[in-house]
């Protein structure tokens, strides 16, 4: 099974720990995993923006990039979520069919493929889990506090595994943390009260990390966290199941 | 002023945007508990969708069928194209009787179509019997939430206003006595009112009778003692059949305000003795609406208010900032289809997170369609070439492996080199929040030197 890592930008340029992570992850979990170097960007931040027709040439070279892998799989939820559910915009080839069903997000692509029992790792911290909504309700990561479908969480599932970690939510289950996109810069007050509200739902809980399958989602959260020397620390799924957490014990 | 300014105003007064934020996630808690006590609720959900979702795709044949059996039940029917025929028929209908006051139950299409101040403008003094809605008759607003209209108002304000119009004690904020104060003053006018205009919540093809939910029975005092009924509906409100009638008082109160079924279903089918029951099917950019592919299906919206309560953006930037009849994420598609230059913020005043979609009890796709209002509305902004010319320079860029490259290192080094607005975004970005710390390598790099090798 040839699996392509897609490594989007902002983790490529900020954040190449959660990619390692993920590279790491996979080759331990035996997977003959591959890195396309001429990948560049979904488009989502030009589409949600509303100028879909001019990443038209983004979105055919990622197909172009990764037609030839069994899937393709990335830390990034919202991500997996523009490529599954708007590339309907360009020519429906079959190896956009293709990509488009099997480009997958790295927890949902290890319950719901893999189905392996991960390497046995240990973070005995408590952790806060923020679930992003492109995740969340875009891919159905877990049951979103709306629906009254019965419960399940593909992220959790997967933290559960790990020793001493003591998982926990904030209050407002599942609300969103405001990053958005372009929605955090046009409308930035909104974006920084929505944020703010998330991370102080995540510290009444005591949390020393607040953990995510949407390294944006808490790129967001983080610059919040530390222009307010916050004690608190984001970190994705990945690092935490990697056991490569920066700075932990 | 767009969203973004009118939300910076409104969030300004922090504690207040707190206070309104924790109220409205209240009742999305209430609503939470209500539905978890239906074991069906996403099969009735489906279902809802589904009849409105055929209502829609034989739209015409049902108005018809409609009309027909509404006739036959002695209900006067008129058809209005848009908002000013729709007024004209009302003071067409109270003039020839010579009414000059109205007292009038909920009804956000008469808000939409400004109906109160045409009244006025012609002599007749109008007054709104929902609690919520003369409170904001008082402060001259129009309602910030479709089913709460006054919950932008502290108990306070409204204590004063009270003091003001109705003359209750000064500084008495007690709920009870001031809605007892409320009731008086209200019964007072449904006695002297010779007309009584209503909503309508669900009309029905198959009887060509109608029914109007609220939670303080105003539309039924108001319409038992006035000689005159005027029912507005938008063309919209049609369900086919008599029994497709439960699966929707099942999910519109609970689905907004947490209550298992309104206080009030109140049924109307045909005119009392004596009395003349008129019924108005309003147009006003339904039909255009119906046109629109990807638009269509806001059209299922039954207005229980639970896209709002739920949307973490309403909630913190209260219903005056979407500036449009109806707020909140399902304002912000129905109200680019009315003006798409006036209202071409409320598609970006979302986190596009999708709570909206996952509450709404009709399963109308909201996030999707606000998605779908960014991509029409960039492709109309004639007055933003800029805009227009940066994406298409960004999309070629961006698909390309050697500019990627060149321009991520740029984004790593910031801002210097970089076009106006991307450094505006940036800039922004920074005004409360650090920027990511700029690693030693790119993931790239470390590829190239771990893992890529061999
Ligand atoms: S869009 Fe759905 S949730 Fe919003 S008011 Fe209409 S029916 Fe209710």
């Amino acid at each position: 099974m040839k699996i392509g890592l897609f490594i989007p930008c902002y983790i490529d340029q900020f954040y190449p720990r959660v990619g390692i992570a993920t590279h790491q992850l996979l080759v331990k979990l035996g997977c003959d995993v591959h890195y396309v170097r001429e990948q560049t960007c979904c488009g989502q931040p030009l589409a949600n923006s509303g100028y879909e027709d001019s990443s038209r040439s983004c979105a055919n070279r990622f197909i172009n990039n990764f037609s030839d892998f069994d899937f393709t799989v990335t830390p990034s939820g919202s991500c997996a979520y523009h490529v599954r559910h708007h590339y309907d915009f360009i020519q429906q080839t079959s190896d956009v069919v293709h990509v488009r069903n099997s480009t997958l997000e790295l927890t949902e692509f290890i319950v719901d493929v893999l189905k392996k029992p991960l390497p046995k790792v240990t973070f005995p911290h408590k952790v806060g889990l923020h679930s992003g909504c492109h995740g969340l309700r875009g891919l159905r990561l877990a049951a979103a506090s709306e629906t009254k479908e019965s419960a399940f969480n593909k992220v959790e599932e997967l933290l559960n595994a790990v020793d001493g970690l003591e998982l926990v939510y904030p209050e407002r289950l599942d609300e969103c943390c405001g990053f958005g996109g372009t929605f955090s810069v046009k409308e930035e007050k909104v974006s920084v009260a929505m944020g703010n509200d998330r991370i102080h739902g995540f510290l009444e809980k005591d949390v020393a990390y607040i953990t995510s399958a949407d390294m944006s989602c808490l790129m967001h959260l983080d610059g919040l966290i530390r222009r307010q020397g916050l004690l608190v620390q984001v970190v994705h799924v990945a690092e935490i199941l990697n056991e490569s957490v920066y700075g932990a014990s | 002023m767009g969203h973004p300014e009118e939300a910076s105003r409104f969030l300004a007064n922090a504690d207040r945007a707190k206070w309104h934020d924790q109220t409205l996630w209240m009742v999305r808690q209430k609503r939470d508990v209500a539905t978890g006590f239906v074991s069906e609720w996403e099969e009735l959900r489906s279902v809802a969708s589904a009849i409105k979702e055929h209502t829609l795709s034989r739209l015409d044949d049902y108005l018809t069928e409609f009309e027909s059996n509404a006739l036959l039940n002695g209900i006067k029917v008129h058809w209005a194209e848009n908002a000013d025929e729709h007024n004209r028929i009302v003071l067409g209908i109270l003039s020839r009787r010579k009414i000059d006051t109205l007292v009038k139950s909920k009804s956000i299409l008469t808000e939409e179509c400004h109906l109160n101040d045409f009244l006025q403008e012609n002599g007749i003094e109008v007054i709104d019997t929902d609690l919520g809605e003369r409170i904001v008759q008082f402060a001259k607003q129009p309602p910030s939430h479709i089913v709460m209209p006054a919950i932008h108002m502290k108990r306070g304000e409204i204590s004063e206003l009270f003091h003001e119009k109705l003359g209750t004690e000064k500084g008495n904020e007690d709920a009870t006595y001031l809605t007892r104060a409320a009731r008086k003053h209200l019964r007072d006018k449904f006695l002297k009112a010779k007309a009584a205009l209503t909503g309508v919540n669900f009309a029905i093809a198959e009887t060509g009778g109608f029914v109007v939910c609220t939670n303080e029975g105003n539309a039924d005092m108001g319409v038992h003692l006035a000689d005159v009924h005027i029912a507005s509906m938008g063309i919209e409100k049609l369900i086919p059949r008599w029994e497709d009638l439960g699966v929707f008082t099942r999910i519109l109160a609970r689905s907004g305000t947490g209550q298992a079924i309104t206080n009030y279903t109140s049924h109307f089918h045909k005119p009392r003795k004596g009395q003349e029951l008129h019924l108005i099917l309003v147009d006003n950019g339904r039909t255009k609406q119906l046109g629109r592919e990807h638009f269509r299906s806001s059209l299922k919206c039954i207005r229980c208010g639970a896209c709002m309560n739920t949307c973490p953006v309403y909630r913190r930037s209260g219903g005056f900032s979407y500036k449009s009849t109806v707020p909140g994420p399902i304002g912000s598609i129905l109200s680019p289809g009315i003006d798409l230059k006036k209202y071409s913020s409320l598609p970006f005043a979302s986190s596009l997170c999708g709570s909206c979609s996952d509450v709404c009890p009709v399963k109308i796709n909201i996030h999707d369609q606000l998605y779908r209002w960014r991509q029409e509305i960039m492709q109309h902004n004639n007055g933003q070439v800029q805009g227009k010319i940066f994406s298409r320079m960004a999309g070629f860029l961006l698909a390309s492996p050697f500019w990627y490259r060149v321009l991520s290192s740029m984004v790593t080094g910031i801002s210097k080199v970089f076009p106006g607005a991307l450094k505006n975004s940036f800039l922004v970005w920074g005004n409360q929040r650090e920027f990511p710390p700029v690693p030693r390598q790119t993931f790239r790099d470390w590829f190239d030197q771990n893992a890529g090798k061999g």
